[in-house]
């Protein structure tokens, strides 16, 4: 069954000491395919192409091209070439010994060599140039030249790592458009990596959502534009209002305090779940029959093509909505959602669940601190589980201040409150809401009201 | 007004600086055996440092001559050695690299005449005897620091991925080292062996303790010891001389060449 | 790349030999009388001594008298050439590191020549004199190096809040020029204290250095007391290194 898939990885695991950089990657690529990696800076998108090119060793997992596994051979016998980051070019040869690094290595003839350096340079528009030391060509030019190298060596596969980060906006729109016509003039297949949801929706035939060290999703652009699975890739990809909500039953679905049709099933009936909604999907009407909640304007802003407004319903939530047309600041507005725009997704967790120890009567031992809770039904030394909601975890702006100490990893806007990640120096991660507002990198203090704790006896 | 004063400083600082060299320039020039004797223009001198005609024979020349086949030596080995290192340093971490660079230190840190009683004591205790190689192991020793120090800053400053990238190509890590890695530390490689050749040939103190007593004689010691009997060898002012213009040329030279490099980039 | 940190172990096996082991048989010699027995009384011997302290204690003076006066004409100096209003030519600053490249032996003996045609006493002051002359452009480089780093936009700042230029001079400039200085006086301090050659050419002998004492035990087969002043010495640059630990970092090095 593996014939189609030029690159196979199954069950690929890293971890640098305690951290897990991958866990259990799965997933294949078809000969000819543009395929991205997207996730924010950390998630393991990098570790995962260097573990193909063969820079990083897994500690679990196969690597199979057709069918072969390569996890053991070193990268300079995999027929895979890599364009990286900020180009790597060597500073001193000119641009045609660069291109003709490989070629030479493999001791292919002088006479082949010229041609077929020629003919790169030719695809990537940059004839004329073969004798310019690359310190002197321009940003772009020098990733032109980095295609070029690795492209002449005809590899099975070439990877990408984020190879436009470092061009500017305009010359990386350009690119982009380069690279979408080499792929398809080459038909090689391209793995490449970005964090630029934007690129890589732009160029990918399949993008597979990495977030910390775990595939989030794997789609083609439209199907994770459209039906993003959880939160986090709706959040990453484009923007959107995620929203708490509970499916009430198949196909009806409630939210900012009102109910609504969707076409989701399947979910159960009275189930919390996540529900996204894209902007551009909240529509405005003058017809009060069709209107599903009213609302009032209180921003707006031109973005070029639409206007970004921030609404306050009538229940007090915040919706982000974008229209052709502008409703001035203050005025009331009737809106509504049409049923196929409504993404219903399960939710990844309903409260903190974490290890825990019952210290002595009133005091449980979790995360590395001590704790104030019922201890009701337990006695000293029993090994529980803990249980807390989101909004019994209190953030405090000082480090010292708090049993624990930790950074605030992830954010989340959710219509009326924020729903963050904090991951503590520990690196235990929590997940709070909040009405006050930090922003990611924040250092705060955590403690966690003692009323909130319940505690589980542990079934292991 | 304000650069008017500034100007008068930098040249009075430098006037001063260069007055003694000046002096030994001018009387150089002149036949007479002792300084600050003028006794008429003549190139005499310059023919004796080059015949060797003069008291003591080719002591003095061969004392040049073992001064710059120490300092060749020493920093070729010294560029080898620390070149090797610093691409070890490099990729050490935490504990162990913190150790090299504090033990790297050392050599830099310590006068020379801790330097060369140290390994004076070395040699003592380990029974070796004293003399030309002695005095090599010792250049090498206070020599290799600066080398890494040279190289170390060209190994971080190039992408990290350059090596890779050869790998990625085709290359066995040997090639890659070869075509890529050396090229690239090429520049820092030079101005590490450039320096160390200098610090050798600057050397007085280490050689001084080094050398056993089998009268092996480096340009310093040569000095140290005519001027300790008294009587300069006049032969040392158009030697002085020379080497004044020789760094003089080199200077200008590099200077020349970095700022049209700088020019370029 | 990855796998070559085992590349720095011929280098860790050579200092081990050339520069652990002969410090650590600078402290064992010390401790030892001529019979390879324990005994302190080396060190003991240093401090009954009073010609070895007041000699000590001279060479811990000059080295100061010596640090300060090149700090004093030294940074104007390298402050001056850092000014791209005050000093727009390359020449000079090369000029003043040039003399860094030149054997100190020979400039020294230069300078005692030009004293004694000028019919100048040998002594303390031409002492002074020639270690200035001598030492200067080690510390005139590195402060040079601190000042052309650092980011102009510090004194901008400054201005910009309100600071006349004697103020920024005083309260920006030179607290942030502290890591060059620092390691001048490295490059300095100590040498001075350790020297020897320079110190007998330029008071013709007649005034000793710590490092001058040293050298004569030491060539005077005396090994036991010769290591137990250079450990003394020893002490010293650890305490002057300590406390200019962390100032001096990337200053040094790159002389070309």
């Amino acid at each position: 069954m593996s014939n189609d898939y030029i690159i196979d990885i199954q069950h690929l695991s890293k971890s640098y000491g305690d951290h897990k950089v991958l866990d259990d990657i799965n997933f294949y690529v078809r000969r000819g395919e543009f395929v991205t990696l997207l996730g924010p800076s950390g998630c393991g998108k990098t570790t995962l192409l260097r573990q193909i090119a063969g820079f990083v060793a897994p500690d679990e997992g196969k690597i199979l091209l057709e069918g072969k596994d390569i996890s053991g051979i070193p990268p300079f016998e995999r027929p895979l070439n890599t364009v990286f980051q900020r180009y790597a070019l060597f500073p001193h040869l000119d641009v045609f010994d660069n291109i003709a690094f490989g070629l030479k290595l493999q001791k292919v003839p002088a006479k082949e060599i010229e041609v077929r350096v020629k003919k790169m340079l030719k695809m990537v528009s940059m004839t004329d140039y073969e004798d310019r030391s690359v310190d002197s060509l321009s940003g772009g030019q020098q990733q032109r030249v980095a295609i070029a190298r690795a492209l002449v060596n005809y590899p099975k596969v070439l990877l990408l790592d984020e190879p436009l980060a470092a061009l500017d906006l305009k010359m990386r729109k350009d690119m982009q458009l380069e690279l979408k016509e080499i792929h398809r003039k080459m038909g090689i297949t391209f793995i490449y990596v970005t964090h630029d949801q934007e690129e890589a929706l732009t160029l990918s035939d399949t993008i597979v959502v990495l977030n910390e060290g775990r595939i989030q999703q794997i789609g083609t652009p439209t199907d994770i534009y459209n039906e993003p699975c959880n939160s986090f890739v709706a959040d990453f990809i484009g923007e959107s209002n995620i929203l708490n909500a509970r499916m009430i039953r198949d196909r009806r679905v409630e939210f900012i305090g009102h109910e609504f049709d969707c076409v989701d099933e399947g979910f159960g009936e009275d189930v919390l779940v996540d529900v996204v909604v894209r902007p551009e999907d909240i529509y405005f009407t003058t017809d009060p029959a069709r209107c599903q909640f009213k609302a009032k304007v209180n921003s707006c802003i031109f973005k070029g093509v639409h206007y970004e407004m921030w609404v306050d319903t009538d229940d007090g939530y915040e919706l982000m909505i974008q229209d052709y047309d502008a409703y001035p600041v203050g005025s009331e507005v009737m809106l509504y959602i049409d049923p196929d725009d409504i993404q219903v997704m399960h939710k990844e967790r309903l409260c903190n669940t974490v290890p825990a120890k019952v210290a002595e009567d009133g005091v449980v031992e979790m995360l590395g601190a001590k704790f104030e809770a019922s201890t009701a039904g337990f006695s000293a030394g029993d090994e529980v589980t803990a249980e807390f909601p989101f909004s019994a975890v209190d953030l405090l702006d000082h480090q010292e201040d708090g049993k624990l100490s930790g950074e605030v990893h992830f954010l989340l806007y959710k219509a009326d409150h924020y729903h963050l990640t904090v991951r503590t120096d520990d690196g235990d991660s929590l997940w709070v809401d909040t009405n006050d507002i930090w922003d990611k990198g924040d250092l705060v203090g955590i403690d966690i009201a003692p009323e909130g704790i319940k505690l589980k006896a542990r079934n292991d | 007004m304000k650069k008017l004063f500034a100007q008068i400083y930098i040249w009075l600082l430098l006037a001063l600086l260069y007055a003694p060299l000046v002096f030994i320039a001018i009387f150089s020039f002149t036949e007479s055996r002792v300084l600050g004797n003028w006794t008429g223009f003549s190139t005499k001198l310059y023919g004796n440092l080059f015949t060797g005609g003069m008291n003591g024979g080719g002591a003095l020349l061969s004392a040049v001559e073992n001064t710059l086949i120490i300092a060749l030596i020493a920093a070729a080995v010294s560029t080898l050695l620390g070149t090797i290192a610093a691409i070890g340093i490099y990729n050490l971490r935490g504990r162990k690299k913190q150790t090299m660079q504090f033990l790297n230190n050392i050599p830099m840190i310590n006068p020379d005449i801790i330097t060369g009683v140290s390994l004076f004591l070395l040699f003592v205790f380990l029974g070796f005897s004293q003399g030309y190689v002695t005095v090599v192991l010792a250049h090498i020793t206070f020599c290799t620091p600066y080398v890494v120090l040279n190289v170390m800053p060209k190994l971080s400053q190039m992408n990290p991925n350059i090596y890779e990238a050869a790998l990625d190509l085709g290359a066995t890590p040997s090639q890659a080292l070869w075509k890529v890695l050396v090229p690239e530390l090429r520049p820092g490689m030079i101005s590490g062996f450039i320096l160390a050749f200098t610090m050798s040939l600057d050397d007085f103190a280490v050689t001084f303790f080094t050398r056993g007593t089998i009268g092996l004689d480096t340009l310093s010691t040569y000095i140290y010891t005519d001027a300790r009997k008294g009587g300069l060898t006049p032969e040392l002012r158009p030697l002085m001389t020379l080497i004044f213009l020789i760094v003089l040329i080199l200077l200008i030279v590099i200077n020349i060449r970095a700022e049209k490099a700088s020019k370029k980039a | 790349m990855i796998k070559r940190s085992y590349w720095s172990l011929p280098y860790f096996i050579f200092m081990v030999v050339f520069v652990v082991l002969p410090l650590i048989l600078i402290v064992l010699y010390a401790f030892q009388d001529g019979n390879g027995h324990f005994t302190l009384s080396n060190v003991t011997r240093f401090f009954t001594d009073s010609d070895s302290l007041s000699t000590f204690a001279l060479s811990i003076e000059v080295a100061i008298e010596n640090t300060l006066i090149c700090i004093l004409l030294g940074y104007p100096a390298a402050w001056i050439l850092s000014n791209k209003q005050l000093n727009r030519s390359a020449v000079t600053v090369m000029l003043f590191i040039m003399p860094m490249w030149i054997n100190a032996l020979m400039r020294t003996l230069a300078t005692a020549e030009l004293f004694n045609v000028l019919g100048v006493t040998l002594g303390k002051g031409t002492l002074l004199f020639g270690m200035v002359y001598d030492y200067i452009p080690f510390m005139i480089y590195p402060i040079y190096n601190t000042l052309m780093k650092m980011d102009k936009s510090y004194a901008e700042a400054a201005e910009d809040l309100g600071a006349n230029p004697w103020t920024v001079f005083w309260k920006v400039t030179v607290p942030l020029s502290m890591p060059g200085v620092m390691s001048g006086v490295l490059m300095v301090f100590m040498p001075t204290v350790s020297t020897f050659a320079i110190s007998e050419f330029l008071t013709n002998n007649k005034i000793k250095l710590f490092g001058t004492i040293i050298q004569e035990n030491i060539n005077s087969s005396m090994w036991n007391y010769g290591a137990a002043l250079a450990f003394i010495m020893l002490i010293i640059i650890g305490i002057t290194s300590l406390i200019g630990e962390g100032k001096q970092s990337e200053t040094e090095g790159g002389l070309i």
